[in-house]
């Protein structure tokens, strides 16, 4: 693999003036590789990692743009990508530069721009040269998360397996690692998180035999520092002595070994293409893994640990110190790789360090995150395939009703398998003590009768029917309160609602629909402030900073794709309803409301008109 | 692409046939197909649905042009929906996704091993199979893998059980071969596999395989084991698929030579969905 980069060196020297006016975080810190980035979190004009902190709150503290001037939003620039597949990731803001990746498509797959924050102006781009197999063997879409910043280095995870680390004044590439085979269906969607020198890397594919795990690099080097797998022995886990789960269940020597039949936890699954978030104090990094997989559930008795659970590892050596697992011997393709938001609560009269999960599964977890101990789990969608979370052992009940059995029709299983939240993070507000949260409804119905094909080989497969929940909606953003365990305001949406969000203390928190609006929210009670009609849906990370012209600006990226989308962008054939993985049927009408897109698209106050009757949202 | 082998079959065509194609009709055939996925195709030309395709160019006056694409999940979406090619030579024929023709030949998952240990082995609840390392290919999700697979978890036979991924390592030749080699190399003691893939493996081993049809009860319902192969053109696209259909009907015994030739095994006692039109 060859990496080119392109038209970097012309334009460094302009670059490092631009720069040189808009570094609010001087150079000094840059030799403290731990803060660094942690102190780039405390300045609210930057956004430096995708979920903004390490808490993954993606609050900000900006409010120049409010409740009351919100409606006032106009376009500031846009930027094309130049690839209209789905356009997940979040851009990141960085001393008054902006740097945003693409998908893994069109002539530059995974292509990196750096541009002025406040101008739009491209500093530079940077394309990686791929292997060309990726594309085929890619599940789902070819999609990127976002990229990681430390150290004045852009750190780059492509679809083929490869972290690069980019110089960002200049868009010169430092070194790149190559972690996986794409060969062998293993890919990288997720953005990369640095916690103290170390970048993290998890892979995805796990439904083509790939077995999950999470890798730390250093990042001057890129050298692999340890790597943690989610199935087999505890050394491959890492998992020692210093290991210690809440729960006895999940007490016991390689139980990423014991809890499967035979030797199946080599192809197992459990891959790591979502968030880490990182407590500094506890000197923990939480993430979530993805579902068993290729092996067929009455071929892999057991409850197939570490798949998806939580782990709380050191992010120093990257030994485990507890573990959850939140589905045991999966049923639904219910990933756990959701975000882990990290916040401090009074419950019962005492102040609690936990960490917030909005299960796929429906679950809203609240666990305590110094020990793995579930405090509650309550459902925030409608959930029948399982009968709530044992507190006293903290395993999930299920329902046996809604087993998957081939050969039977099993209807109405709800959540269907994105579960009522996948990939799409949410957001807290230290203000409203309120957690905002985009997900879908939609239940499914199970039947064996598909005929599938693959390398030549036909087989009978799972047909997965999927449709709105109960009212008739598929998609939701809801405000959740941890503490009192129950939605405070709610918004429904045709279409899942597949973009992250963000909450500032100007009290707005921002979301955007498949069917091309990008919405403005009052955080409080949940009224629809603002919305802006987009040349594409949108399932990206809206993202706000601060301009070296002292505005507030919010950004994201517009493209409908990902998982849902690819009956938009990718035509497949919506008479068919299974058609990507089941989600076809569940989105067949999105054609009618948008085609791809790659815009991405940036926001600032207008100015105040003396009649502000335009105020109202439409 | 243009294969160097139709141009010859072409060059020969044109002094028997010299107005074989049709007044303003493109000359290109064009075929999508796995470039690394025999014995059904290679990007070498040198599996049976290359030579079949060279017989359909043939028949209709054309040259064949292919699209290589790794017959996997989107396989469909990236290539004929996308408009890179008129055909995909092998597919099943109930497959939803494309315009099916009449199916061409009816296969059977089967047993492989190696001759010398005389199993006599054929039936997914043999009971001799609690006994045996079994190779299967696995495709991936829940509910999505092969039959034997789903048999043999039905019957609770698990911990003897191998799994392959159908994908496998791209980078090496024809990727789900490794399911068959590792009869041949004595890793698993039987593999119950798609018969064309296991036919053909058999028939180039260098130790002697035995292949054998599997059985199956309506106990494993919907699982199947028999699948009817047809030719995919585009949804719609009813005018090719019509003279695929001639094609298939006036070189039946063109094509079952062929099929002969790379020990695809045949299913007996076809039953065609298609009523009428069985040959």
């Amino acid at each position: 693999m060859i990496f080119t980069n392109m038209r970097g060196a012309a334009l460094a020297a302009s670059f490092i003036a631009l720069a040189g006016t808009t570094w609010l975080v001087g150079p000094a810190c840059a030799q403290e590789p731990p803060s660094e980035l942690a102190a780039r979190m405390k300045d609210p004009g930057q956004w430096p990692m995708a979920a903004r902190d390490y808490a993954n709150t993606r609050y900000s503290e900006l409010d120049q743009i409010n409740t009351l001037n919100v409606s006032r939003l106009q376009i500031a620039w846009t930027f094309s990508i130049g690839a209209d597949r789905g356009q997940e990731a979040a851009p990141i803001i960085v001393d008054g530069t902006m740097f945003v990746v693409g998908p893994y498509d069109g002539p530059y797959p995974n292509r990196v721009f750096a541009l002025d924050a406040t101008t739009g102006e491209l500093k530079w781009s940077y394309a990686p040269r791929p292997e060309p197999a990726a594309k085929g063997v890619a599940c789902c879409d070819v999609v990127n998360r976002g990229l990681a910043f430390n150290n004045g280095k852009v750190f780059l995870n492509t679809l083929d397996n490869h972290t690069v680390a980019i110089e960002a004044k200049t868009g010169k590439e430092l070194w790149h690692t190559k972690l996986g085979e794409i060969n062998r269906g293993e890919t990288i969607t997720m953005a990369p998180v640095v916690v103290k020198g170390k970048v993290l890397v998890g892979n995805s594919g796990g439904e083509l035999g790939v077995r999950g795990w999470l890798t730390a690099l250093d990042e001057d080097t890129g050298a692999i520092k340890w790597r943690a797998y989610s199935t087999g022995p505890d050394s491959d886990v890492l998992i020692g002595d210093d290991f210690k789960p809440f729960y006895d269940s999940l007490k016991g020597k390689d139980q990423g070994v014991t809890s499967w039949p035979a030797d199946r936890w080599q192809v197992g699954g459990g891959t790591v293409w979502g968030w880490i978030s990182y407590d500094s104090e506890l000197n923990l990094i939480y993430y979530g893994t993805a579902n068993p997989s290729p092996w067929n559930a009455n071929q892999r008795s057991g409850d197939n640990l570490w798949t998806a659970a939580i782990f709380a590892r050191d992010p120093d050596t990257g030994r485990a110190k507890w573990a959850y697992q939140i589905n045991p011997h999966d049923l639904f393709d219910h990933d756990e790789i959701n975000e882990n938001v990290l916040v401090d609560l009074e419950i019962s009269g005492t102040t609690r360090k936990v960490l917030i999960h909005p299960g796929r599964n429906g679950y809203m977890y609240v666990m305590d995150r110094a020990t793995g101990e579930v405090i509650s789990a309550d459902a925030y969608d409608h959930v029948n395939s399982y009968k709530g979370v044992d507190l006293k052992t903290g395993r999930i009940i299920p329902n046996g009703d809604k087993t998957p059995i081939l050969g039977r029709t099993i209807n109405d299983i709800c959540p269907a398998s994105p579960g009522a939240k996948d990939w799409q993070p949410s957001a807290w507000s230290p203000r409203t003590k309120l957690l905002y949260v985009p997900h879908q409804h939609l239940c499914m119905d199970f039947k064996s009768s598909e005929v599938g094909y693959i390398a030549g080989t036909p087989f009978i497969g799972a047909s997965v029917d999927m449709y709105a929940g109960p009212g008739g909606y598929r998609g939701e953003f809801m405000a959740w309160d941890p503490v009192a365990k129950k939605k405070v305001w709610e918004i429904h949406e045709k279409l899942p609602v597949w973009t992250g969000t963000l909450v500032t203390a100007g009290d707005v928190t921002f979301y955007g629909t498949m069917d091309r609006l990008f919405k403005a929210v009052d955080a409080r009670n949940g009224n629809v402030l603002w919305q802006f009609r987009a040349g594409s849906g949108f399932i990206g990370q809206p993202v706000t900073y601060r301009g070296s012209d002292g505005q507030q600006y919010v950004a994201i990226l517009s493209g409908v794709g990902g998982w849902p989308g690819v009956v938009a962008n990718a035509e497949v054939d919506q008479r068919v309803r299974n058609g990507a993985l089941g989600f076809t049927g569940a989105t067949q009408d999105l054609p009618f409301y948008t085609a791809g897109g790659s815009e991405l698209l940036v926001f600032k106050l207008g100015p105040a008109a003396k009649d502000d009757s335009n105020a109202q949202p439409r | 692409m243009r294969s160097p082998v139709s141009a010859a079959i072409l060059v020969a065509m044109a002094a028997l046939q010299p107005y074989a194609s049709m007044a303003g009709e493109p000359d290109d055939l064009r075929v999508c197909a796995d470039p690394n996925n025999l014995p059904f195709s290679n990007r070498a030309g040198e599996g049976f649905e290359n030579r079949l395709a060279e017989m359909v160019a043939q028949k209709l006056g054309k040259f064949v042009v292919y699209t290589w694409w790794a017959q996997r999940r989107g396989f469909i979406r990236h290539t004929l929906k996308a408009g890179d090619c008129d055909l995909v030579m092998g597919v099943p024929a109930q497959y939803d996704l494309v315009e099916t023709t009449r199916p061409y030949y009816r296969s059977t998952y089967v047993f492989v091993s190696q001759t010398a240990r005389h199993l006599r082995l054929n039936a997914i609840d043999d009971p001799q199979l609690r006994g045996l390392a079994i190779g299967v290919h696995l495709i991936g999700d829940d509910g999505n893998n092969t039959p034997p697979a789903h048999a043999l978890g039905q019957q609770g036979i698990i911990d003897n059980v191998r799994g392959f991924m159908i994908y496998g390592d791209y980078r090496e030749p024809d990727p789900p071969a490794r399911l068959i080699e590792a009869v041949e190399h004595g890793e698993i003691d039987v593999a119950a596999a798609w018969g064309p893939l296991a036919g053909y493996v058999a028939k180039t081993s260098t130790v002697p395989l035995t292949v054998t049809p599997i059985a199956a009860g309506e106990r494993f319902a919907p699982q199947q084991f028999q699948f009817e192969i047809a030719m995919g053109v585009p949804k719609g696209d009813h005018a090719l698929r019509d003279r695929l259909n001639d094609f298939i009907a006036q070189s039946d015994s063109e094509i079952a030579a062929l099929l002969a030739d790379y020990g695809v095994p045949l299913a007996e006692n076809p039953r065609s969905a298609r009523g009428g039109e069985r040959r």
